[in-house]
């Protein structure tokens, strides 16, 4: 073997390495005292990866390809513009902020990976070779997904940042259009799979049509459902990786792609698991009215009790327990700082609070647990839905922050659009405050029936506002 | 026999089956409060992507594909140094107990 056979060898095995800390890393993920620790391993395994694969290329410039000044500049350019952007972006960001971010980092690795196939196959085409059908299929895979996640991604972050509405928006015959996309993806594919020949043409309407289909798919769906698609998206750049893993040969590409596909698609699982509902049925779109569209019904189907800010303050520094069940709202409001304040309050006065995390609670998997430990609040207070709500009866009081749907006792009971969704028993509470600025309706667009309950007290504030007004009445007292 | 690159299909196909598995065993087993900072690192790590982009943009030879290289790298290196940047902020901040700090801190830190 000659020197640029043992430098090839040696890149390999430390693409494993890398790939070994990628493992490490997702298992140190397990708990929270190692994650931390895990996510350094993993960007170690990265940052090997990336240097083996420098020395290969040097390494074929030195020893065969001779040196390709313009690669290296479009490499160091490309890395600082991409580099600098993405730290930029990630430090400065707000945790209020964070699942957009995501959102657009994933954006970003599925249309790598689309444009890794698109250049592979333009080569193929200038060889104007017949291409083998392995292929053949992992690049129009690679283009498809990879596409799809680009602007399917790009969609969703714009929502969750605003710049689109985050209600459903339905095209009139939106649907057909997406049907009709899918099908031209797939008799094109099929087309270039039965030919064999390298054609261009086709090989752009697929990537176009693969484009389209990502907006159209993604528009539709609702701002409550985004845990979903976010995760879902995250395991189809993953599954993109890996096909582009496929298409240059290159193990460390598929096994990381495999193993964030295969994490994706869990957190899909539980996520849609978590809303009794199917993956396909959240894909469709167009659930409930998105919030807020449905103005104040105040006194809807039964009445309400308001509650002052002093009572509410009295319930909570005289209670034995106290269960805070965290939503969107509090995110929305930026409210986290104030629940821990309110909640170290209470705990010097001898208060046991916790807090309760319904699986889907905000706009990605585990969202409220970020907002809270971004407000220094202990992991070890906030609870999942399972461990808490047997919590619930022995509550003295539960309060209720810009969540909604979650829980309303209506799922309970068949014949409602959030039936059989597993909820947080808040209903079962001594008593239950429920900090919201008006009656609108959640996210499935049905009235809450926990409002109308006789133990349960309404504060119509903003949950930031809302807070401070009790963190002053609690000081008062 | 069979050919070397059916042969190179099923080593690869080998490969992204078990790497499957291994990606569902691992994560099936991580607690709700740590699926942000997951699904942000497991993000971070489809940023492998770089390596392909790299390979590709050392041998790219015509202005199509030198826009395409430039692209797909900066793209991933976004997604690589994004990701676990972020991924970073967000794991330093869980702790077991309330750590001694005074709210302007906190407040200054949620300004950033």
């Amino acid at each position: 073997m000659d020197t640029l056979g043992v430098i090839e060898v040696l890149v390999r095995v430390l693409w494993i390495a890398g790939a070994v800390c990628f493992v490490l890393g997702l298992v140190r993920m397990n708990s929270p005292a190692t994650a931390r620790n895990g996510n350094l391993l993993s960007a170690g395994g990265m940052a090997v990866a990336i240097g083996a694969t420098v020395v290969l290329i040097l390494a074929r410039q030195a020893l065969g390809d001779g040196f390709s000044a313009v690669g290296w500049i479009i490499i160091v350019l490309g890395v600082a513009l991409g580099g600098g952007l993405g730290l930029y972006t990630a430090r400065s960001v707000k945790m209020t902020a964070m699942p957009q971010l995501v959102s657009l980092f994933n954006a970003v690795g599925g249309g790598a990976a689309a444009l890794i196939a698109i250049e592979d196959y333009l080569n193929l085409a200038g060889a104007n070779a017949a291409v083998p059908l392995s292929t053949n299929v992992f690049i129009v895979l690679d283009i498809i997904i990879g596409s799809i996640t680009f602007t399917g991604s790009l969609i969703a972050s714009g929502k969750l940042q605003g710049m689109i509405p985050g209600k459903p928006i339905m095209v009139p015959g939106g649907q057909l259009v997406t049907l009709a996309l899918a099908a031209v993806t797939v008799i094109a594919a099929v087309i270039l799979f039965v030919t064999g020949t390298p054609n261009v043409a086709l090989m752009l309407v697929i990537l176009a049509a693969a484009l389209i289909f990502g907006v159209t798919m993604t528009l539709p769906i609702g701002g409550a459902d985004m845990p979903v698609v976010i995760s879902l998206l995250n395991s189809f750049t993953g599954t993109a990786v890996a096909m582009a893993g496929f298409v240059i040969d290159n193990p460390v590409l598929i096994i990381a792609g495999a193993l964030v596909g295969a994490s994706g698609a869990i957190l899909t699982k539980l996520m849609a698991d978590a809303m009794n509902r199917s993956v396909i049925n959240i894909m469709i779109g167009g659930f409930g009215g998105g919030e807020g569209t449905v103005g104040a019904v105040a006194g809807a189907g039964g009445s309400v009790r308001d509650v002052s800010v002093d009572d509410a303050a009295i319930q909570l520094a005289y209670a034995e327990r106290v269960i805070v069940v965290p939503g969107y709202g509090l995110a929305v409001a930026q409210a986290q700082h104030g629940v821990r304040e309110l909640a170290e309050l209470l705990e010097a006065r001898g208060v046991d609070v916790k807090y309760a995390i319904h699986p889907v609670a905000g706009r990605m998997p585990g969202h409220m647990n970020v907002l809270l430990a971004e407000a220094n609040v202990p992991y070890p207070q906030l609870k999942e839905m399972d461990d808490i709500n047997p919590e619930f009866p022995r509550a003295d009081v539960a309060l209720v922050i810009g969540a909604n749907d979650v829980t309303n006792p209506a799922a309970r009971r068949p014949g409602s659009p959030v039936s059989g969704m597993p909820i947080l028993d808040v209903d079962h509470a001594k008593n239950v405050i429920v900090m919201k600025r008006s009656m609108g309706r959640g996210y499935a667009g049905i009235d809450n029936e926990l409002y109308t309950l006789p133990q349960t007290g309404m504060l119509f504030r903003d949950a930031k506002e809302g807070l401070s007004e009790l963190v002053a009445a609690v000081k008062a007292l | 026999m069979i050919p070397q690159d059916v042969l190179d299909l099923l080593n690869n196909l080998t490969i992204f089956t078990l790497a499957i598995l291994v990606g569902f065993a691992v994560i099936s087993k991580v607690p709700a409060t740590l699926h942000t900072p997951l699904m942000s690192g497991a993000n971070s790590i489809h940023g492998i992507v770089l390596v392909g982009a790299m390979l590709i943009a050392a041998e790219v030879d015509d202005p199509i594909g030198y826009l395409l290289a430039f692209v797909a790298v900066a793209f991933a290196t976004m997604n690589v140094v994004g990701g676990y940047v972020v991924t970073d902020r967000m794991l330093q901040m869980f702790r077991k107990k309330p750590a001694a700090r005074k709210p302007a801190e906190a407040d200054a830190e949620a300004q950033a």
